[in-house]
């Protein structure tokens, strides 16, 4: 079918992890003084490890600032890597011999937070959707016609909305033209990066069902980014929860909304509002703001908010420890081995 | 998937500058300027078919005649040249001052801003602050240092003046360009796996040249002005050549004797510089999106 690009093909089999992720890192340099000096470094993401099945929703959560978004730009390669390798389906991102950037680009693609920005203002609906299948070789009719039925697919009819410029769309169709552009290229992997956010909760919901929708009928892969619990829960299959550029834990939804492990994933669950008046508090699960990521905690980062914290929370990194079979949490409660005072006993 | 053989695609739509035009058109006041803009611009061109005189053609006798005079509409100047003739051809050589140097300028400064602006980082910032070696100097004294060095002379001022707007042009692209860099769409062009010309061609340049193009129309108007001061010094256009700044000089010890004559090449330049100004406005408005 001339009107399609080619799909990619799945090289390594369901067992594959589509993407996986070792130690990306990526540090800010914060330039002040005299001649724009690097005086110091924000740690936006440090050392973070994952990896994606195919086919699964894994949800990423944390406050903002945590490092969710420039991770997703990492992945993304909009941003270069101070450190870390990624690996698409068994092939090596960025390195010799391994998957050429405009074939990776294609492979994955990113609905971003903001409708408005991330559409140009000067292309319309179509023309916008249009423009990446041009870029890998489709001729223009071929590309627009392409766009269309994408349109269509996402609940635009193109007749109607194709011609519009992006001011003259509502925020959930400029989001919806948004995913049919992202579509277009045949993506395996969906970044969704705050993609439902700005919209609110009717159009939120229409765009939740139509994103679960389209993942069933192209086999997609989806990396959904978001601050909305709820949504993460009613989305995604895994959930990594980050606090201040690390991966502090990481595990099938239901296991983690039901025992989370570390205390911040505790915290942030008890920040969701709940319709259950006996689980309502009026306490603040944490206090104070998440540190200064130029100069975060030794450590665990989260040892200075965390009412668990000790001596060994200040001089050991917690590493990422699997408790349950597919449930990782960073954190030294967890670790017989720590010295942790609340630590488990080992039995043995 | 596939995708259905056949959708409908929807009708085309005007182009952008179709909406822009359509936008011009109900704006009265910039149809007024654009008038009295288009009949000077038409006056110079069509100099030697519509002006009454010879514009060199003296007469010691018939000196600085006030306007009215039979024959002279606008009268004459101080060497008994006719004004009206002296003023239509003079425009010619005004307007080119005040076009070709924003012109130049607009090429230029746009392709080097927008090169900064996307590339970012150190380049840029050596870019620009080179260029802001060019600001410590106001920028008369600029074009006057520039055209006293390479001497008189009209392609000499056309280049002294050139060179006195690229830094303006180079900076207001350079700083809309890392605006609309960081937006995200043009990290979503990235991700399309498009090249980084194509990426500046449909994304950035579409988005960057309106604003500079209105700027650069505001400064017509101050390049007519700065060439006409250029003439006025000696340095830009020679005499017997008719341009608006340089009548304005040699009229000036008429100024006692006949101010209204001496009055009149000013009055061309405000009227001028006062069009591509209002008109620089109108397109600013037409060429906003939202409305």
């Amino acid at each position: 079918m001339s009107a399609v690009l080619p799909t990619q093909a799945d090289r390594g089999g369901p067992a594959q992890p589509l993407l996986r992720v070792t130690d990306l890192s990526k540090h800010f340099a914060v330039r002040n003084g005299l001649f724009g000096r690097v005086q110091q470094r924000v740690h936006a993401v440090d050392g973070v490890s994952f990896s994606v099945a195919k086919g699964e929703t894994l949800g990423v959560v944390g406050e903002s600032g945590c490092g969710k978004s420039t991770t997703a730009r990492l992945i993304a390669r909009l941003l270069k890597a101070d450190a870390g390798e990624m690996v698409f389906d068994g092939d090596a991102v960025g390195a010799y011999g391994g998957l050429a950037l405009k074939d990776y680009r294609r492979s994955l693609q990113m609905v971003f937070q903001d409708s408005f920005a991330s559409l140009n203002p000067r292309l319309t609906a179509i023309d916008t959707i249009a423009y990446g299948p041009q870029v890998h070789g489709l001729s223009k009719a071929a590309a627009r016609q392409r766009a269309a039925a994408l349109l269509a697919r996402v609940g635009l009819a193109p007749e109607q909305f194709g011609s519009r410029y992006p001011h003259e769309l509502s925020g959930g169709q400029r989001q919806r033209v948004n995913i049919a552009r992202a579509l277009a290229f045949e993506p395996r992997l969906l970044i969704l990066d705050e993609a439902v956010a700005a919209l609110d909760k009717s159009v939120q919901a229409q765009v939740l069902n139509l994103l679960q929708e389209l993942k069933a009928e192209r086999e997609l892969t989806y990396l959904f980014i978001s601050h909305d619990l709820q949504v993460v829960h009613y989305l995604a299959d895994r959930v990594m929860v980050m606090y201040l550029g690390r991966v502090v834990e990481i595990g099938p939804v239901a296991e983690l909304y039901a025992q989370p492990r570390h205390p911040y994933t505790r915290a942030l669950l008890a920040a969701v509002p709940s319709m259950d008046p006996a689980r309502r508090t009026d306490q603040s699960p944490l206090s104070g703001d998440p540190p200064n990521p130029i100069n975060p905690p030794s450590g665990c980062r989260f040892r200075d908010r965390c009412p668990h914290a000790q001596a060994v929370c200040a001089e050991q990194v917690p590493v990422l420890r699997e408790t349950v079979a597919g449930h990782w949490a960073a954190c030294h409660l967890d670790d017989p081995r720590s010295g942790h005072a609340e630590a488990p006993v080992l039995l043995s | 998937m596939s995708p259905p053989a056949v959708v409908s695609l929807p009708p085309r739509r005007r182009g952008y500058w179709a909406g822009v035009a359509r936008q011009l058109l109900r704006d009265p006041l910039t149809l007024i300027t654009a008038a009295v803009l288009l009949a000077v611009i038409a006056a110079a061109v069509f100099a030697p078919w519509i002006a009454p005189a010879d514009p060199y053609k003296a007469s010691m006798l018939r000196r600085l005649q006030p306007i009215g005079t039979p024959g002279f509409p606008l009268g004459t100047d101080e060497l008994g040249r006719d004004m009206l003739t002296r003023l239509i051809y003079g425009g010619r050589l005004s307007l080119l001052m005040g076009v070709l140097p924003v012109l130049f300028a607009f090429g230029i400064g746009t392709s080097i801003g927008l090169f900064a602006g996307y590339v970012g980082g150190r380049i840029n910032m050596l870019i620009m602050r080179t260029l802001d070696v060019f600001y410590a100097f106001p920028s008369v004294l600029l074009a006057v240092a520039v055209a006293g060095a390479l001497g008189p002379g009209m392609s000499n001022s056309l280049i002294a003046l050139t060179l006195v707007f690229v830094p303006q042009v180079v900076r207001v692209a350079e700083s809309v360009t890392t605006q609309v860099r960081k937006l995200d769409y043009v990290d979503a062009a990235r991700m399309s796996g498009a090249g980084v010309l194509s990426i500046i061609r449909i994304h950035v340049l579409g988005n960057v040249l309106g604003p500079v193009f209105v700027y650069a129309t505001g400064l017509i108007s101050v390049s007519m002005i700065l060439g006409s001061g250029l003439s006025f010094l000696g340095l830009g256009v020679k005499p017997p050549e008719p341009e608006w700044g340089l009548m304005l000089n040699t009229l000036r010890s008429a100024i006692y004797v006949n101010p209204w004559i001496a009055a009149l090449p000013g009055v061309m330049i405000f009227i001028t510089s006062m069009g591509f100004n209002l008109l620089a406005d109108g397109v600013r408005s037409a060429m906003d999106l939202r409305r």
